[in-house]
């Protein structure tokens, strides 16, 4: 859904009163809205007493949280070191050179968003990736030309 | 009902990356079709991940397992009566005798892959509760001295000694103490942690009560990295299972302690690994690196005294309780005392997880476990402990697995995580990855890691490109690196470059010759 102040707000006052509250309140943010809009920093702030730099500084800091809504279909890539032993670096300009797919960006039409991520511990059947909150392990050439061309494949659920 | 077949099919991640939920449906479809009664049980990996989603069954002889199993071969294991153990192309015999296996010490993984992780009849009745049980009987001081003399060391990678950091909070006084799970498994080649927590959660748990019974605290997080969606619905499951059977809460066990736990998502962060990071965002601040003193154990979590301890060092004390800490300790070499649940990741033929006694060789790992590598190609290099360890070539994989015998060869255990890559990688371009994910990762708090990182990267560049006279500033760099970071994140970036460059010095002079040929 589209950001919602009225909405944030309620987000917010649910778990306010946890300790420490800020991840919380951002991994619901983003869960119902699918990124932190910039209008979350103030709101958050009064909540917990915080200072509004306080909470801009908490939202840049972790790679988690997204400052402009997804695509609908969210692929996160592993690039880190079990990954790159097996070819993910070569799935990366597989989807750039064939189909125009860039790594951390969103496509212009907003279907897919394709990120780095560092391990997703599925190490041992890399490359591995999240497709959707989805594990997939052995992701190959003809799983993402799927993705990218928007085809359905027996290994993406849904 | 006592006469039902019981299918054993993994809900581990990994499993489920291969397959495991479209075979456990097609069982099921295939069962109903032929109106056969059978309970699929989704149990933990046993860890022979190169075999997932393997598909166990439960025989009188004992559980003979299938695997890979894909839905395809799903109505033939029908046809080959595989509910009471037949012979089928897939067919790998009972469980427990494949090699890979069998020949593990498994202890803190004991329970993984065998039970329904979220039945807490089945982790009583393999055990479970014990070691707690013994624990509320005991005085806080005689379970931290039985934990020190059990040898057990930090799992995280630090390997610093347990029984230590318990006995400073212990005489800590507060008002309030917490114990702090570190469930943030960022090095890549590592997933013990994940496994544990998929397949075994109330241990885990039970662990952390233990920890607050000896030390006087009340409560619990565990900071869980968000990558793991599957693991974070087990943990809260598992938590409501044991809050509801009185396990944790005011009363844990119908004992006099009161304990309770939360779990909280990191969110993308690596360095949340280190932590008084790690406890920085647990405080929902910027995960910015503090100082040591005040140490977590005196001034942690909120300002109060905290155990930060890894999900292995901390899934292990039940084990240490039940069994006692000489039984614990009987198993190591040197002072690595135990067992390590060891990672074999990356281009390898067979990975997963093996716990073993500290000791056994790298070589054993990789070539009587992983038979190779997964490409068939020529195996180059390990990098064992995650993105900070040192990369070792083929002449020092005789190196045994142990903290003080890795870090005399200029490398480290850490997390006890091993990536395997075949003839095909350049280490110098490993190296500048190294820097990369530093630069990416660094908190930012001490110049060494925050700017060094970065300058290692465009100097990085320059030597690929063929400027090897740029080494000697690498070499100096890294010195500085590890000589002035505040923690291990720019402390350790050296360790893969500079094991990169002294085992492969080919892969940092490639560039002329390219020229050369051009």
């Amino acid at each position: 859904m589209s950001w919602d102040d009225a909405v944030a707000s309620s987000i917010v006052n649910e778990y306010k009163h946890l300790a420490g509250a800020t991840l919380p309140i951002l991994h619901a943010l983003q869960e119902n809205f699918g990124y932190v809009d910039k209008r979350a920093v103030p709101l958050i702030a009064e909540a917990l007493n915080m200072s509004k730099a306080e909470i801009f500084g908490a939202i840049t800091f972790y790679h988690d949280f997204r400052h402009e809504p997804a695509g609908s279909t969210i692929v996160k890539l592993c690039r880190a070191e079990a990954c790159q032993s097996m070819g993910c670096e070569s799935l990366v300009t597989h989807m750039k050179d064939i189909h125009g797919v860039e790594i951390d960006a969103t496509t212009k039409d907003g279907r897919l968003t394709v990120e780095t991520v560092y391990c997703l511990g599925n190490c041992a059947l890399g490359p591995a990736a999240l497709i959707d909150g989805e594990l997939v392990g052995r992701v190959d050439e003809e799983l993402l030309d799927a993705l990218c061309t928007g085809k359905s494949h027996e290994r993406i659920a849904g | 009902m006592s006469t039902s077949i019981k299918i054993y099919v993994p809900r581990d991640a990994a499993a489920l990356s291969v397959g495991a939920n479209r075979v456990a449906v097609a069982i099921s479809a295939e069962a109903k079709k032929r109106g056969v009664s059978m309970e699929i049980i989704r149990n933990g990996s046993r860890g022979m991940l190169w075999l997932e989603p393997l598909v166990e069954v439960e025989t009188a002889m004992g559980r003979v397992a299938y695997g890979p199993v894909t839905p395809k071969d799903v109505a033939s294991l029908f046809d080959a009566n595989f509910s009471v153990g037949g012979e089928h192309a897939l067919g790998l015999g009972l469980t427990e005798e494949i090699p890979f296996f069998k020949n593990q010490e498994r202890l803190t993984f004991a329970r993984v892959g065998v039970i329904d992780p979220l039945s807490l009849d089945d982790y009583i009745s393999h055990g479970g509760f014990a070691g707690l049980k013994k624990a509320v009987a005991m005085t806080g001081a005689a379970i931290v001295q039985e934990v020190a003399d059990s040898g057990l060391r930090g799992r995280g990678g630090a390997g610093f000694p347990t029984g230590i950091k318990w006995k400073t909070v212990l005489g800590a006084e507060a008002d309030q103490k917490y114990i702090v799970c570190n469930a943030d498994e960022g090095d890549s080649g590592t997933f013990a942690d994940r496994m544990l927590v998929e397949g075994d959660p109330f241990t885990l748990i039970e662990g952390m009560a233990i920890a607050g019974v000896a030390v006087g605290a009340t409560k619990g997080f565990i900071y869980l990295r968000s990558e793991y969606p599957h693991a974070y619905q087990t943990l809260l499951e598992a938590i409501r299972t044991a809050r509801a059977a009185r396990w944790l809460g005011p009363a844990i066990g119908g004992s006099s302690y009161a304990f309770d736990l939360e779990v909280r998502l990191g969110a993308g962060a690596y360095i949340c690994g280190e932590e008084t990071s790690l406890l920085e965002s647990l405080e929902g601040k910027r995960a910015i690196v503090r100082a040591k003193p005040p140490l977590p154990a005196l001034k942690g979590l909120f300002g109060k005294p905290t155990i930060v301890n890894n999900v292995m060092s901390l899934a292990t004390i039940p084990w240490i309780m039940a069994n006692g800490a000489k039984a614990y300790a009987d198993f190591g070499m040197g002072r690595s005392r135990g067992t390590l649940p060891i990672q074999l990741a990356g281009n390898i033929k067979q990975g997963g997880l093996i716990e073993k006694a500290f000791g056994v060789s790298l070589r054993e790992i990789i070539e009587t476990y992983g038979a190779g590598t997964a490409t068939g190609r020529s195996f180059r290099a390990v990098q064992v402990g995650g993105p900070l360890g040192a990369y070792f070539p083929e002449s020092l994989l005789d190196t045994p697995m142990d903290y003080e015998a890795m870090a005399a060869k200029k490398g480290l255990l850490g997390h006890g995580g091993m990536v395997i890559f075949d003839d095909s990688v350049d280490l110098a371009q490993q190296a500048r990855f190294a820097f990369e994910f530093c630069a990416k990762e660094s908190c930012g708090k001490c110049t060494p890691c925050r700017i060094g990182a970065t300058r290692g990267v465009e100097t990085m560049d320059k030597v690929i490109a063929g400027d090897t006279s740029k080494l000697a500033l690498i070499d100096d760099l890294c010195h500085l690196m590890t000589d002035a970071s505040l923690c291990a994140m720019g402390g350790l970036t050296p360790v893969p470059v500079m094991s990169a460059m002294t085992h492969f010095p080919d892969d940092f002079n490639r560039a002329p010759k390219r020229m050369a040929a051009e």
